[in-house]
């Protein structure tokens, strides 16, 4: 693979994805919208990971593990806000962003 | 061998990108988590490319298996009718079409491409990488990662007892949930009612909001 492939490719193709996450992120109206763009970024940072994992540090196991924990941390960043989209539906009938402004000043 | 990774890279690297494109900008919130699953697969196939199953396959069951559900889950517990306008329009579009290009284009691409990787030597001809595989990587979890691999339990008890209280409704306060066609013939209702007045007995029944038993 390191043959094959340059590293740059791999931490183009993580960038790529990351900004097309923060723009789902920002850009979206709805909540779900917004969490699935904080997905992709996380999806984003997994694949630096493991590809400077596999081209800078191959026979040391902080990279794999690194990963490991970034999903969980994700898993629960994702249940926990879904929870909260679910809570805020029930509140305000509306699982829009822009209409949940009760702390605008 | 070489241009076998080449072309499958190049496969996988268009599935993710174009399936996170299309989750990020297709209208129908459903149809923008599947493309997100698909996402997940393609960023799972760039796993086993660069030779770390164990991750591979986490990523398929956790991303692919428990957070899509998750998701989709969220999507149909809130649902609405006529969502409107599913993206920010004018200058904020314009905004944060700027900020993500801008960055991609101007400050990460020059970054990667201008810094000096520390690449290690390629091995000799004949020799094979020394690569770390579902083994090394366990034992490494439960002896020199010990601590932390606690404090992701502690955390994810900590984030499920979160969620269930979060999203726990009491039962005195349960409304009943409307289906999407008793919330079309509300929403009929009021266009009709604000459009001409009819009369009481025309009115299809409303559905009562009452105690789900």
């Amino acid at each position: 693979m390191p043959n094959a492939i340059p590293l740059e490719a791999l931490l183009a193709v993580a960038a790529a994805l990351f900004c097309i996450g923060l723009f789902g992120a920002l850009a979206r109206r709805s909540m779900v919208g917004v969490l699935m763009g904080i997905e992709l970024m996380l999806n984003a940072v997994n694949i630096n990971l493991i590809a400077f994992w596999r081209y800078l540090t191959p026979s040391s196991t902080g990279g794999q593990t690194f990963v490991i924990f970034v999903i969980t941390v994700a898993a629960a960043e994702a249940a926990v806000g879904l929870a909260l989209v679910i809570a805020i539906y029930r509140a305000w009938q509306t699982s829009n962003i822009d209409e949940v402004d009760s702390l605008k000043g | 061998m070489n241009t076998l990774i080449q072309v499958s890279f190049a496969l996988v690297t268009a599935l993710i990108v174009g399936s996170a494109m299309m989750s990020v900008t297709v209208r129908n919130i459903i149809h923008a988590a599947l493309w997100l699953i698909a996402c997940f697969f393609g960023v799972g196939a760039l796993y086993l490319l660069l030779e770390a199953e164990f991750i591979a396959v986490a990523q398929v069951l956790i991303y692919v298996g428990a957070i899509s559900i998750l998701i989709l889950f969220a999507i149909m517990l809130t649902r609405q009718l006529e969502t409107g306008r599913y993206m920010v329009t004018g200058w904020r579009l314009w905004v944060t079409s700027v900020i993500c290009v801008t960055l991609f284009a101007a400050v990460l691409i020059p970054t990667l491409l201008s810094h000096r990787w520390n690449l290690p030597a390629p091995p000799a001809a004949g020799g094979s990488e020394q690569l770390i595989g579902p083994a090394e990587l366990g034992r490494d979890v439960v002896f020199t990662y010990l601590l932390q691999f606690q404090v992701v339990g502690v955390l994810l008890t900590m984030a499920l007892i979160g969620a269930i209280v979060i999203a726990f409704e009491e039962r005195a306060r349960r409304r009943r949930i409307l289906t999407l066609a008793e919330e079309h013939t509300l929403q009929q209702l009021s266009t009709t009612r604000q459009a001409a007045p009819t009369p009481e007995s025309e009115q299809p029944p409303a559905p009562s909001t009452t105690d789900r038993e």
